[in-house]
């Protein structure tokens, strides 16, 4: 085992984690902003709003990530140029980007819902009183208190999601683990970049983690 | 003139009735009392009026501006009745401030001075200015129900609901908050009160209505009420004995 090898890489190895970040964020925002609206349509009282969003999130509840990602990059392209009639060209990124936000919307959806609910019906009804409309209660008064709760398990499930971003790999997208992989079978040491990787992984998840239980604890007073 | 008009309203949750014919009318700067055992219907009755409760049979007008027409602009409506509820509902997240200004603003678009302006206004006049930078969770319950009520005075109402605005009191709070409401009454501010609170009723209503399962049992002055309850009918009688025994 020969560690000190890695250290030329480690400006590569660098590149790889900012895009794994870049994707992760980008993909948090979008999920929870998409999530957002399918929560708001599921508790929505049209029976067809509701139900369109739930046929949504248990849809992408039951299948694995790993074929929305790759579905996304296959098909899509190929979608859009039977529609458009010209090749456009998405590129790996932007068809993960989409494919994390599509499929982590679902999960962010069951966890915003959860959130909204927990919220009485008293403070809906103290914001019409007052003269709100819907789109106002929630903006001002029901998601900033349901997003302040929820806050712990959204981080948590983001937790996840960094983990899961490595599948990128099926795309060819050189993102922290497919770096370590590639660099580790140039250099002739896959063992040790792969150690290291999952070291780096285990730090930054299980530090993020122990994080969100500290403030879970914290808003729980 | 009648600022409130009731008329033949009834309500459903499903196959239960839970308002029945229900007729009132509350005139400009009168004060009315509705009472009755819990689950008679009067907090129902109460939210029909500015439409946190829909009503399936009957009218209801509010200034003239029916509350049951689906073609109401009912936020505009709610923006002018101001209510007050059980359970206070001061926006947590909010500062005592903000409680105050937030609605002002984005629904009455008033610049964030005037809504300054006039939430200390009536701040001070629930006696709480003190409070201002505060949050809720920091207040007691019946500073909160004050700054509730001061929350709803900001918005320049033609009318109030109460919906027994003291029932999640401590006894000792309740004191405080009927101080406050009793002072609105003599200003001359229009109110319908769901309460039990009966020396409140005595001292400043003009009117008492009494409910029973989803009726209207009794609706006639103060006065009669309270001077002749030989007149009234057996369910009052055993309600009101109950209340006014100790």
């Amino acid at each position: 085992m020969d560690f000190t090898q890695i250290v030329p890489s480690l400006p590569n190895l660098w590149e790889g984690m900012l895009l794994t970040l870049k994707l992760l964020l980008l993909a948090v925002g979008g999920g929870v902003a998409l999530g957002t609206i399918l929560a708001l349509l599921r508790l929505s009282s049209s029976p067809l709003l509701s139900g369109l969003a739930k046929a949504y999130v248990n849809y992408f509840r039951s299948i694995p990530l790993l074929l929305v990602i790759t579905w996304f990059y296959l098909a899509v392209p190929m979608l859009l140029n039977w529609i458009t009639g010209e090749f456009v060209a998405i590129g790996a990124f932007t068809s993960c980007l989409v494919a994390f936000m599509m499929f982590e919307a679902a999960y962010y959806c069951e966890i915003v819902r959860a959130g909204i609910q927990s919220i009485s019906s008293g403070q809906l009804n103290a914001a019409y009183a007052l003269g709100m409309s819907y789109g106002q209660a929630m903006r001002l008064i029901i998601l900033p208190q349901a997003f302040r709760k929820m806050m712990p398990l959204l981080l948590q499930q983001s937790i996840i999601l960094f983990q899961d971003t490595s599948l990128v790999y099926a795309v060819g997208l050189m993102d922290f683990l497919n770096m370590a992989r590639s660099k580790g079978d140039i250099i002739g040491l896959p063992h040790e970049f792969l150690i290291f990787a999952g070291a780096v992984y285990f730090v930054i998840s299980f530090g993020a983690s122990t994080l969100v239980k500290r403030l879970q604890k914290r808003l729980a007073v | 003139m009648s600022m409130i008009s009731i008329k033949n309203v009834s309500k459903w949750y499903g196959e239960f009735q839970v308002l029945t014919d229900c007729t009132t009318d509350v005139s400009k700067g009168e004060v009315v009392v509705v009472c009755g055992p819990s689950g008679s219907g009067k907090s129902t009755l109460i939210k029909t009026v500015n439409a946190l409760e829909p009503f399936q049979k009957g009218e209801i007008f509010v200034d003239g501006v029916s509350v049951g027409d689906a073609k109401t602009d009912l936020p505009k409506l709610r923006a002018r009745i101001g209510m007050v509820f059980q359970n206070f509902e001061l926006f947590p997240h909010l500062s005592i401030t903000e409680n105050l200004t937030i609605a002002q603003q984005r629904v009455l678009g008033r610049s964030q001075d005037e809504a300054m302006q006039k939430g200390m206004h009536y701040l001070d006049r629930v006696g709480l200015k003190a409070q201002a930078n505060k949050f809720p969770g920091q207040l007691s319950g019946g500073q909160q129900q004050r700054v509730a009520i001061a929350r709803a005075l900001a918005m320049d109402p033609i009318a109030m609901l109460f919906d027994e605005p003291t029932s999640a009191l401590d006894p000792e709070m309740v004191n405080e908050v009927l101080d406050v409401m009793v002072e609105l009454a003599h200003e001359g501010m229009t109110m319908m009160c769901v309460t039990h609170e009966m020396g409140f009723a005595r001292k400043v209503a003009n009117r008492v209505i009494f409910m029973d399962r989803g009726h209207i049992v009794e609706d006639c002055a103060k006065e009669e009420f309270f001077g002749n309850p030989e007149a009234r009918s057996e369910r009052a009688k055993q309600f009101l004995s109950k209340i006014l025994q100790h």
